[in-house]
């Protein structure tokens, strides 16, 4: 198996990285390519970019964004946003990502799953799933789709998804600790690996979130301090997590 | 140096052609005559090799081949430079390197993460099959890792997105060239 996975997540807005608690509330808290480049060099395993606000307001993702941020990293990077077609894929890829994250589209048309690894390869298609309550909601949180997130991840990696990033809107930007018993439920579901997100606060809650899953997914505790991310791997460390 | 990166359509080539950058190195469009060819990957195998095939890709890279001028694969790039994979219902490759391509069948399939190659450093995998071959030279967890055979040499990890680690090999891969 691999090595456990620390994720740094970009949720992005208006060209700047934003973070809220449950999704509202909006801060800005940086440049989306300083923070980018600050976290791949501090031990980064991968990178997640999320154009927060691209289905909402009806527009692709910000390629030329991506394309700055992806210059200056060495490491995988994930986008996601508004991907609606293999041809935003595609361009998204162009642009330097590596794997394209999925959501809203997906749940209007899950045949776009299976097109997007068709031509990617699973490997390279990533379904995010924002829960609340374990039933999954749309829309940046704001459309209820009337799934469970087991069922829906179920669903997802039969059609071809190569990753699951589940992210519990009760939990996100709360800093009290991932939602165990929502991503333990998922990742027994699924056979492809699940990146746990929303409620990390501490070395603690990241380990336990390691346990159930391959990975988990950071944002508001760094942002405020990128140098945590240092510390943060060698505290898990110190908790017997084996990391790269 | 010069380096041909083959393109495909869905390959992240940007990430190859970056890397290759940071050393230092030119590119051609000359596939056949470059220094280095690099195979890169990501797609899926009957994209790929479709895309190989318009693009006349595949040709080149058995023509240099059998002149002895290097190859790197990375990824899908090693398993289509094999007789077959098994991916997409079978798919033939360019059956430069004896061997197939079998997907993988333990643990959490795509295997995506960073992994220890030999005793060695950690560096990033991203896939759901791997080669089943002699010309093996490194496996991590048991899967192959690195094949060289004649002027070929394949990583099943992603060098350009393995960070310090990667980019040393990159030029150790450079560097053997001469």
């Amino acid at each position: 198996m691999p090595f456990p996975r620390l994720i740094p997540c970009l949720d992005v807005a208006e060209g700047r990285v934003v973070k809220g608690v449950r999704f509202r509330g909006l801060r800005d808290v940086g440049d989306p390519v300083e923070l980018g480049a600050r976290y791949s060099d501090e031990g980064a395993d991968e990178l997640v970019f999320l154009d927060v606000r691209a289905t909402l307001d009806g527009r692709r993702t910000l390629v030329e964004l991506v394309d700055r941020v992806s210059d200056r990293l060495s490491i995988p990077f994930t986008v996601g946003g508004g991907v609606r077609s293999v041809g935003d894929a595609r361009a998204l890829l162009a642009a330097g990502a590596d794997k394209v994250a999925v959501n809203s589209a997906a749940l209007e048309r899950p045949e776009l799953i299976t097109e997007l690894a068709d031509e990617l390869g699973s490997q390279a298609v990533v379904v995010a799933i924002d829960a609340a309550g374990g039933v999954v909601r749309s829309r940046a949180g704001t459309t209820d789709s009337r799934r469970t997130a087991v069922a829906w991840a179920r669903e997802a990696e039969a059609s071809g998804a190569g990753e699951i990033l589940l992210t519990s809107i009760d939990a996100d930007g709360t800093r009290d600790g991932y939602d165990l018993e929502l991503t333990g439920a998922v990742a027994a579901a699924v056979g492809v690996p699940v990146i746990a997100s929303g409620g990390a606060g501490d070395a603690a809650h990241v380990a336990e979130a390691l346990g159930v899953a391959q990975a988990a997914l950071l944002a508001s505790i760094l942002h405020e301090d990128p140098a945590r991310l240092g510390t943060l791997r060698g505290e898990l460390r110190a908790r017997g997590v084996e990391l790269r | 140096m010069k380096v041909a990166i083959c393109e495909y359509g869905a390959g992240n080539v940007r990430s190859v052609r970056r890397a290759f950058a940071r050393l230092g190195a030119g590119e051609t469009a000359d596939v056949a005559n470059a220094d280095l060819a690099v195979l890169p990957g990501v797609g899926s195998a009957r994209a790929a090799m479709a895309g190989l095939q318009e693009r006349g890709h595949d040709e080149a890279l058995v023509a240099r081949f059998e002149r002895g001028r290097p190859i790197l694969g990375i990824c899908l790039g090693l398993q289509l430079a094999l007789d077959e994979t098994e991916e997409d219902g079978g798919v033939a490759g360019l059956g430069l390197v004896a061997g197939r391509s079998v997907r993988l069948r333990d643990g959490r399939v795509p295997r995506i993460g960073w992994a220890r190659v030999g005793d060695g450093g950690a560096f990033y995998f991203a896939h759901s099959y791997a080669a089943s071959t002699p010309h093996a030279v490194a496996w991590s967890e048991e899967i192959v890792a690195e094949v060289r055979c004649g002027a070929f040499v394949g990583c099943q990890f992603h060098p350009e997105k393995s960070g310090p680690a990667g980019a040393a090999y990159l030029e150790s891969v450079c560097r053997s060239l001469g």
